[in-house]
This record gives structure tokens, sequence and C-alpha cells, in this order.
């Protein structure tokens, strides 16, 4: 069961949802309580200094989620929670794939999948050259650790003993086309990051609980990156869309299939 | 001239702490001074391109200038979409030096060689690319790239290039380089076409066809004031480049013509290499002839031109 904040950020991507019934609403759901816990509980920021030096960065790989963080975002105060109605819209800096120089609080322009993790590292090795202590927290899908790209920058991450840098994997086992395993399977998943070099811990991603109890003890080694693998339903919270590849993206949605959503959050 | 653009790095690392390296799997050595004496800030990533331009965008983000060294053919192709969305969307000023531009690898075929770096690169917003012609404009060239705050693409030689370059024309990057003034026809060139259209000036100087060569080391942004100012002073302009005819130095002066000075597209003639991969090994200056650039087909071109 949801609990009134994860129905509440929940309440928020359908706000933004509703605007042009339109979204990546599938995979914004598996997400929410990762960000909710990273938030509330382990970053480091200052939603008035965006930019301050010493804040932690969390980059959205999987920049599709980007419904998830706007509504943690705008919960944070990082911009007005009126800016999640006009997302999508000509004018407004939500867009359907976040970027660093429109929204405040988004450390990289994501959606092309498989960039962040590396752009991650190399904000990691700036802290280690500075000797800084803010740390880095990248947020990848599944289907996207398809991508070579990651364990070009897994084998990096590791030779540099990066421990401020942490990946978690949004494992709801759906990719656009249907399960991973049949697309482009991903097990054994702890074996392959911790032959890596990741040390490797999986959670409930969505027990609010469990999530807290891990984060809080990162980093999990001495020199090696951190990998939470973190198991997930996409869609979770609306029983229709909950393992349904159908939600990955939705378009043109009707006024009765909003308020379908609203009420399974019972709003 | 890829030593001198490397020692330049080291001597800007020394004086400047946000400069850093970053290499993919390049020769033994490469640079070993600078690994000895500043550790922290010299990487050798591997063969992993699409990785080392996201890692280096990370490390601009953060306020460093790194400089990413590998094969001109592998820091394009491979990482095309790391080059547009991670540099050049997020505008950082990150360099890319790329070795053995154009068709300087010829022995080792055309997996090897650079001919639409320039026409695929240049369509990317942000992005400016650079083509020096020998290694004094090269050193001239790294003292101005410290506070560019853009990414730069930086297409090397293969080295040894004659130096044709004087110090007393300065290095801009935006702005083209008069080498030699026209009187009738001139020659847009880039990289070590410059050399080649000098040589071609001379023999066409024997048939009282007095020409000049105009280097355009920065094909984007492309100098509109320097066009604007020569190109209606002659009768004949051949663009040269060491590149498929599509997409690169020869596309953006029609481009621009078209767009801004259409009464000189009739005079406007472009040598470049053909649409297809070389078929051919040998030397870069055998494969360059056998694809039709030559200093005779550059003087050929212009005399034909000029005597329409």
């Amino acid at each position: 069961m949801l609990d009134e904040r994860s129905k509440f950020l929940r309440k928020l991507v359908l706000e933004m949802v509703e605007v042009d019934g339109r979204g990546h609403i599938g995979p914004a759901l598996s997400l929410i309580e990762i960000l909710r816990v990273l938030y509330d509980s382990f970053l480091r920021f200052r939603p008035d200094q965006p930019e301050w030096s010493k804040r932690d960065r969390l980059i959205l790989s999987k920049g599709h989620g980007c419904l998830a963080l706007y509504a943690l975002l705008a919960d944070k105060g990082f911009f007005e929670r009126s800016e999640l109605k006009r997302f999508c819209l000509p004018e407004s800096i939500l867009g359907g794939h976040p970027e660093r120089n429109k929204v405040p609080g988004v450390e990289a322009s994501t959606g092309a999948l498989g960039h962040g993790f590396a752009i991650g590292v190399g904000m990691a090795l700036a802290s280690k050259i500075r000797k800084q202590s803010h740390r880095i927290v990248v947020v990848t899908g599944d289907g996207e650790i398809n991508e070579g790209s990651i364990w070009e920058s897994a084998m990096s991450a590791s030779k540099h003993q990066l421990n401020n840098l942490s990946i978690f994997i949004d494992y709801n086992k759906l990719q656009s086309y249907g399960p991973v395993e049949e697309v482009l399977g991903l097990e054994p998943l702890v074996d392959k990051w911790q032959s890596f070099g990741f040390e490797v811990q999986e959670v409930d991603g969505h027990d609010t609980k469990d999530l807290h109890d891990l984060i809080v003890k990162l980093p999990f080694h001495s020199v090696r990156p951190s990998t939470i693998i973190c198991h997930t339903i996409k869609g979770k919270g609306l029983p229709f869309a909950e393992n349904n590849p159908e939600w990955h993206h939705k378009s043109g949605l009707k006024a009765k299939e909003i308020k379908a959503m609203y009420d399974c959050l019972e709003y | 001239m890829r030593k001198t653009s490397l020692n330049c790095l080291y001597e800007l690392a020394i004086k400047d702490e946000r400069v850093l390296f970053i290499g993919s799997d390049l020769g033994y050595g490469v640079l070993d001074e600078m690994k000895k004496t500043l550790p922290e800030r010299f990487f050798m990533e591997g063969v992993s391109e699409q990785h080392i331009i996201g890692m280096a965008a990370g490390l601009a983000m953060e306020g460093f200038f790194p400089f990413v060294n590998t094969i001109a053919t592998f820091i394009t192709r491979r990482c095309f979409e790391q080059v547009a969305m991670d540099l050049c969307l997020h505008d950082l000023p990150v360099r890319l030096i790329a070795n053995g531009g154009g068709l300087v690898y010829a022995p080792l075929g055309p997996t090897h060689l650079a001919t639409e770096d320039l026409a695929i690169l240049r369509t990317l917003p942000n992005m400016t690319v650079v083509v020096p012609c020998d290694a004094e404009e090269m050193k001239r060239l790294m003292a101005e790239t410290l506070d560019y705050p853009h990414p730069i693409y930086i297409r090397l030689a293969k080295g040894g290039d004659k130096v044709v370059s004087l110090e007393e024309n300065g290095f801009t990057l935006g702005k083209a380089i008069m080498m030699k003034r026209p009187e009738k026809g001139l020659f847009v060139t880039t990289g070590i076409m410059t050399q080649l259209a000098l040589q071609a000036c001379e023999i066409l100087k024997e048939e009282n066809l007095k020409c000049g060569v105009l280097h355009m080391h920065t094909i984007k942004p492309l100098d509109h004031e320097a066009l604007q100012l020569w190109l209606p002073q002659v009768q004949g302009v051949v663009s040269v480049e060491e590149h498929t005819r599509i997409g690169g130095l020869g596309s953006a002066l029609l481009e621009f013509c078209s767009d801004e000075m259409p009464d000189q597209l009739v005079k406007i003639r472009r040598i470049g290499l053909p649409d297809r991969f070389a078929d051919q090994y040998g030397s870069q200056n055998s494969l360059l002839k056998h694809l039709g650039i030559s200093v005779e087909n550059l003087a050929k071109t212009m005399r034909h031109l000029l005597k329409k």
C-alpha cells in the first residue's frame, strides 16, 4: 500500500499528465519512491541555490522518467508547483525529457539513453580531484543498461575507485517493447555489476523504509562504487497500468481516463 | 602537429589547473611527462569513446577544461550522439583533438580515414570546427582555446607539414587569414590544402593569372566578413578541402553565398573528395592525387574557371 506522501507525489505526476493527456507514465511511477527517499533522506541540496557547489548531484539518466523528478523538484521548491500545469507547453521549462539549462535542480540533459552514467563518472572524478565530499547519484532504467556505454562507464568508475558514485537501477522488468528478459535479458544482474567491480545491493524499490535503511549506508565500500538494484513495478499505483507495457508512454488521454487515474490515488 | 598540440596542452595544464587530458588508447608513452607531473589530470581511458565524451562533459560541468584526444574517425563517428548531446546541447568547453584528419591514415584504409568529420560536426549547434594548416598555427590555436566557452573540434594533419602560417597574421577563432592577396582568382582553403593552394598560385602566376589564398582555419563559425570582402573582388573562387565535397568547407561557402551573396555563386568551384570510400592505400599524397586533389588539379580548375 502506498502511503500519503507516495500518493501525493503521484498526484503531482498526474497534474502534469493532465495538461496535454500525455507522458511517460509507467517509467515515472516505478521511480517515485527511489527519488522520494533520495531527496527526503540522503541528498544535500539548496533549492534556492541550485548550483551550490557542495550539493550532491543526482542525474536522472533515464530522462523519460522526468515526471517523477519534476514532482520531487517542485515539492522541494526548486520551482513553483504551478509550473507542473504547463508540462510540455511551448514556453514551459518542463519538457518530455529534462534539460539542465532550463530546470533548476536538473544536473544533466538526458533522454538519449546511456549518457548520464558517463557524465556522473566525470562529476565524481572532479569531486575526487578537488578532494570534495559531495556525492554523485545516477539513476538509470533497466532497458537503458542495454547500452554499451553504460558498461564502458562501469569499467571506468571501478578503475578510478569512485566510491562517491552510486548507480540506482530502476528494475521494473519492462522496457518499451515488452519484458526486459525477452527483449535483451540482464540476468544475472547482481553478478554482472559485481564482476565490474561494484558493491551491489538489492532492494524493494517501493519500500521506503528498506530504501532508507539501505541508502543511509552509502557508500557501501571504501573504494568501490555502489550499485543499488531497485526491484520496482512499472506504473506502480495505478492498477490498470501496473506491469502493462502499453503504459510506457501515453498520449491523447481523455478526461475519463485521467479521472480514473486520480481515483486510484483517492484524490 | 599532434606532438605540438599535446605539448601545448601540457604547458596549458601547468599554467591552469582547470586543464586536463583524456586519451583513449593512444600510442605508448604519449604525454609521459604530464602523467608523471600531473597524474591527477591525466587520464587514459581505453577504447571507450562514448564514455570518454560523457566523462569529459561531467568534468566540464564541474569547471574543468578537458582536452580529449584520439583518432578523428573514432571521436566523430562512434560517439556522435555523445558529442551532440553531452557536449553541444550543454555547450561545454571540451576540446576534441582529432588525429589523422582527412587521408592521413591512407595506408590503414577507409576505416581510419576522416573524410566526413567536418560535415557531421558542422551541423551541431554550439560546435566550433577548426582545421589548422601547420604546427606553428596549432600553437597559436591552442593558446586561444583556454577561455573559449564552447566545444571545439580540432582536426590535425599528419605532422611535419610545411610551415606557411605567419606569426604576424595572429590567430582568432572564426577569423580567416589572407595568406596571399588575390587579383584574379581566390582559393578558399582549410588545413594543409592551404599549402597546396599556395603552390598552385605559383604555377598560375607564370601564366599571368595572379591568384590568392584565403585560409579558413575555422570552418564553423564561418568568417562571413572575409567572404563578403574578398569574393566580389575576384573573377573566380575555388574551395579546396581534404574532405568529401558533401557538407564541408565548399558546402559552407555555397550555403553562405546562396543566402547572402547569390550573385557570387556562379564564380565558385569546389575541390574535395568524391562521394565514395577510398579504394587505394599508399600515402596521403598518393591517395589525394588518386582522388583528384593535387597542385596541378587546383591550378587546372582555377585556370579553366578564369578563362571561361
